[in-house]
């Protein structure tokens, strides 16, 4: 039976307005169907909870990225000038970490926030597929310039026709409605 | 909606007034007269200052919100307004302060005293009441009188009469004070008139008028920070003072500000506030926190790290004889906000906020503390019954006056161009 195949049919409706799109997949869940994705030329506010995206976790990875730079940081400089050779630089106290801790605050802070923003970043690249070089995954290459692009997966919606929700997507403001086969 | 002021908290000013009230009365005749009244006097000025400051603070986001056309914090422009309708209040406290430092019922500003100020006294005057003084040699000659060196002379002081005099710091102090309550009711004025007639024209009025008071601000809150501030420690300077004291203005007004608004919302007013304006609240407050700490810091490294000996005193004094509240203060206005402001579940949470805010309101008050008693009590410094009374009759007084400003006006702008956006605000 065609139904039956392994293919995943994928429906992707183009909106040329971000707000429309943040009604119609309101609308859409509404009814029940299930939204896979939505590829957008920069954040839609208020999307993600419609669409039942998780909250990102990268706060918490950047905290730990953070934490690690500044241990690393104040772990070098007690290594470098307290403990292999300590340095006397203007007189300052040269034997103790805490004693000198004023001089090492400044590079400390500038180094968790060059961990916490580089490791940020990096995961974020790492976790989206998109570190340099890797190849576009994006359905349109619209969706990068000036339109939306939302992705509705048939296996994410048993019980209802691709038809049925193309019907859907039109009438809550859909300009253009393709249909992909997934390997 | 208007504000109802309950009695509930009516009363409860009432009672925080009265506990400050008997404690200046009482402080004034308890405390001994060979001191000149100078812990009384100190306390008066602290206060004076913290809520002038918190004020200022609040007075100085009202502007950068209309300049930056910021539209979300247009729900919260009568909390705002109401928190500074208190300037006109401490800036009278600042006034007796000053008066009393002219009249030299305090010694709260060392420069004030004439006998140190020149380089020759007349040998015969010096036990009297009042002692002839003469800047040179000649001059004493030139007046046919026999003096000789005056040993209380302090030329470093001296050498700074040129702006450290008393007509000049008049003169200086009226400007300000003038210049912030003539914005605050200006800013206010056009708020309420904007609540009948609305449109943009009205809105763009207030637009360039903000820009022109963050400039004067920027340079008057450096300058008032020296004037009233820096030079009670008249030997010491430091070039970023200014924007130390204004980090700490700013601080404590966010904080002053979030707290009024969640317990407005907590008594069923200023329905449309939704968690997105506390979270930006609540970043407001964490990231003033930074910069604040972010200057303390800056300030004393350098100072620490030059070592220099008319610059290190100020921080000698305050290590030796204040270490517990000084580095304390710190830790409570860095450590608290950092790690409890940092989720975002907790900047969304009311309760959070309130709690984390009170600390801080505290912590910016023994900043303050910081501030001015060194520089007036030097090691002879006392944290007790005084410095409470007064904190608490003067938050009781704040309460009061801010909370009877709110019941004032409707507390939701209602034509402004941005309230829509503003009651659509989501992050």
């Amino acid at each position: 039976m065609a139904a039956q195949n392994n293919m995943t049919k994928v429906i992707h409706a183009m909106f040329d307005d971000d707000h429309r799109l943040l009604d119609a997949a309101g609308d859409l869940v509404a009814k029940g169907v299930k939204i896979r994705d939505v590829y957008s030329p920069f954040p839609i506010h208020g999307l993600d909870p419609v669409i039942g995206v998780k909250r990102t976790r990268i706060a918490i990875v950047s905290f730990m990225f953070g934490l690690t730079g500044l241990s690393l940081a104040l772990l070098g400089m007690w290594y470098f000038m307290i403990g292999d050779w300590p340095m006397n630089i203007g007189g300052k106290p040269s034997f103790s970490l805490l004693e000198n801790l004023p001089s090492f605050i400044p590079v400390s802070f500038e180094f968790t926030v060059l961990c916490a923003a580089h490791g940020m970043a990096i995961t974020y690249m790492i976790r989206n597929k998109t570190l340099p070089g890797m190849p576009a995954v994006n359905p349109d290459p619209r969706t990068t310039d000036d339109k939306f692009v939302m992705e509705i997966a048939d296996v994410e919606n048993p019980g209802m026709s691709t038809a049925e929700i193309g019907e859907m997507l039109k009438s809550a403001g859909a300009i253009e409605i393709n249909e992909k086969q997934l390997a | 909606m208007n504000f109802v002021f309950s009695n509930k908290a009516k009363v409860l000013s009432y009672v925080l007034i009265a506990i400050g009230v008997i404690t200046i009365i009482a402080g004034y005749f308890l405390e001994s007269h060979e001191t000149h009244h100078t812990r009384w006097w100190t306390n008066l000025m602290i206060n004076g200052f913290y809520f002038l400051a918190i004020s200022l603070g609040a007075l100085f986001f009202y502007a950068l919100h209309f300049a930056t056309e910021t539209a979300w914090a247009v729900m919260l422009r009568r909390v705002i307004e109401a928190v500074y309708s208190f300037i006109p209040i401490a800036s009278v406290v600042l006034v007796i302060v000053f008066i009393g430092a002219t009249m030299h019922w305090n010694h709260i500003y060392h420069w004030m005293d004439n006998t140190i100020l020149h380089e020759f006294v007349v040998e015969s005057t010096m036990d009297s009441d009042h002692p002839v003084y003469f800047d040179s040699v000649e001059d004493a000659e030139a007046a046919g009188q026999a003096v000789m060196a005056n040993p209380d002379y302090d030329h470093i002081i001296a050498n700074k009469t040129a702006y450290l005099n008393v007509p000049f710091f008049w003169i200086r102090t009226l400007i300000y004070l003038g210049a912030f309550i003539w914005f605050a009711r200006w800013f206010r004025k056009r708020s309420l008139r904007e609540d009948e007639e609305g449109g943009t024209a009205l809105h763009f009025k207030g637009y360039k008028r903000a820009a022109v008071y963050l400039v004067i601000f920027a340079v008057f809150s450096s300058t008032l920070s020296w004037d009233w501030i820096m030079s009670i420690d008249t030997h010491w300077f430091s070039t970023l003072f200014g924007w130390y004291v204004f980090s700490g203005m700013w601080v404590s007004a966010m904080n002053i500000i979030t707290i009024l608004t969640l317990y407005l919302i907590s008594k069923g007013y200023l329905k449309d506030i939704n968690s997105s304006h506390l979270h930006d609240m609540g970043k407001w407050v964490f990231a003033l926190s930074f910069l604040w700490s972010y200057l303390w810091f800056s300030q004393f490294l350098l100072i620490w790290y030059s070592d220099i000996p008319e610059e290190v005193t100020y921080f000698i004094t305050r290590i030796e004889h204040y270490k517990v509240p000084f580095f304390g203060m710190f830790i409570i206005n860095f450590a608290i906000p950092m790690v409890m402001f940092m989720s975002r579940d907790a900047k969304r949470n009311p309760g959070f906020l309130i709690a984390i805010g009170t600390i801080i309101f505290i912590g910016h008050f023994i900043d303050t503390y910081m501030l001015i008693t060194p520089g007036t009590m030097f090691e002879h410094w006392h944290f007790g019954w005084m410095e409470i009374g007064f904190f608490v009759g003067f938050t009781g007084l704040f309460i009061n006056r801010v909370l009877t400003a709110l019941t004032k006006a409707p507390l939701q702008p209602q034509k402004s161009p941005y309230l829509d956006e503003s009651l659509h605000h989501s992050i």
